[in-house]
């Protein structure tokens, strides 16, 4: 199994309708033999699809041409020469069954044909190379256009301070949807063209600090995520039921987590620790030891790294040699 | 160490399939997931006979590269449905941990450096 190209995915999601050209010269089964050598010559083809009332009736071809000359029987109609059930293709096929039918037959060309038998167009190896150029050039432009409005919000929008803020609530002791705050946030940093690096120091810390709100509170919180050019705040505020003693709470190990949170994965006592190494900044508060505020700062453009641990992990790709 | 090798090393079943043959960096074996996010290293492995949904949220965060259940567990269908959205291969091994971090670091899969983190605390 190897990793699937857009290209690959394209040949499924691509119909042959899609691709194919619509206008096809044709005939009806009452047109006469002469008039046939006549159309042949002058589009320089050497097939004519015979279509009686939209429904596809048959192929007429050269090697019929030849074989009516050859039996002196001109004066026949198309009808009576021509190849019935010739081997079509239905519209609303991907591109990849049409693409085996070039690679299995020797033919050049395939008539495509709808639900009901109708023919609707005609299709060739050039149709499928250029409709699937077309599309992967629109997509290409779409990625390009969103990349580019992404990552110049902060130079377009004219303010004295410009930043996006993202609020998620989050709901004490819902493990079901715990890490969906955490997930948006990292997918919008992604989206912004943050440094990787970057962006997994702040997802890991904004898990953690998620986990800490729902496995810790009482009354649920909110985590909320400030966007500025050049830095990325995040904020975890709750409503209680507070941290006593906060420098204690820093300590790696130390927990106050219950054995049945414990067995979920979490309540090592690791979270604010790690918050604090993921973070440029950090301060954790407690006022009046009712709420919990935890402000965390993360420099987006990765030059200004006091204590990033690990942090040139982040950009480096597997030592192939491990 | 191609994540491919590891499966037959471990005569894993994978359970969500997604470009096996990606490369891997290092394992990281734990239930503990602070740990796992504390120290595991991108592109990594993750070894754990946790079920749940947020081992896959975990790996989702720390851009682990695939995640191994030991001992036979077939995680929760959330945890399956979830790592199939997030593109995270899931394999499962019946050995035990033990087993599966010997036969692996046997075959010279490294550990994720845990001294350095403990070096820069």
């Amino acid at each position: 199994m190897t990793q699937v190209t857009r290209l690959q995915e394209l040949l499924y999601e691509v119909k042959i309708g899609e691709v194919m050209t619509r206008k096809v010269i044709h005939v009806t089964p009452q047109t006469p033999m002469a008039e046939i050598r006549k159309l042949l010559r002058e589009h320089r083809i050497s097939g004519i699809p015979v279509v009686q009332e939209g429904k596809l009736e048959g192929i007429i071809s050269i090697e019929d041409l030849i074989n009516t000359l050859a039996e002196s029987a001109m004066a026949a109609t198309v009808g009576e020469r021509m190849t019935r059930n010739p081997v079509t293709l239905r519209e609303d096929e991907p591109v990849v069954v049409a693409i085996n039918h070039f690679a299995t037959h020797g033919y050049g060309r395939y008539l495509v044909v709808d639900g009901k038998g109708h023919m609707v167009g005609i299709v060739t190896r050039g149709d499928i190379i250029e409709g699937l150029l077309k599309k992967l050039e629109v997509e290409y432009h779409e990625e390009e256009i969103r990349r580019y409005r992404v990552s110049h919000i902060f130079e377009d929008v004219v303010s004295d301070r410009t930043s996006i803020i993202l609020r998620y609530d989050i709901v004490a002791r819902d493990f079901k949807h715990a890490g969906e705050a955490s997930s948006n946030i990292k997918q919008v940093l992604t989206r912004l063209g943050a440094p990787l690096e970057v962006v997994r120091r702040a997802a890991i810390a904004t898990y953690e600090a998620e986990m800490n709100i729902i496995i810790h509170t009482t009354e649920g919180g909110e985590i909320e995520a400030e966007i500025q050019a050049g830095r990325l705040i995040l904020r975890a505020m709750d409503r209680g039921p507070g941290i006593p003693d906060i420098a204690k709470a820093m300590e790696p190990g130390f927990s106050t987590a219950a054995e049945w949170i414990r067995e979920l994965g979490f309540g090592a006592g690791m979270g604010l620790s790690n918050i604090k190494r993921c973070a440029n900044e950090m301060k954790l508060e407690s006022p009046d030891q009712k709420r919990t505020c935890l402000e965390a700062t993360f420099y987006l453009d990765g030059k200004k790294q006091e204590s990033p641990p690990r942090a040139e992990s982040g950009e480096r790709p597997p030592d192939p040699s491990n | 160490m191609k994540l491919q090798q590891i499966i037959s090393i471990v005569e894993g079943q994978v359970l969500v399939d997604a470009r096996v043959d990606r490369e891997i960096s290092c394992a990281a074996a734990s239930d503990l997931m602070s740990d796992v996010l504390a120290f595991a290293e991108p592109y990594s492995i993750l070894l754990t006979g946790l079920c749940n949904p947020q081992v896959v949220r975990t790996a989702e965060m720390a851009d682990i590269a695939a995640v191994l259940f030991v001992h036979g567990k077939i995680p929760e269908a959330e945890t399956i449905a979830l790592a199939q959205k997030m593109g995270i291969p899931l394999v499962v091994a019946k050995a035990p941990m033990f087993e599966v971090c010997g036969r692996l670091h046997q075959a010279g899969l490294k550990s994720c450096d845990v001294s350095c983190r403990l070096a820069r605390l």
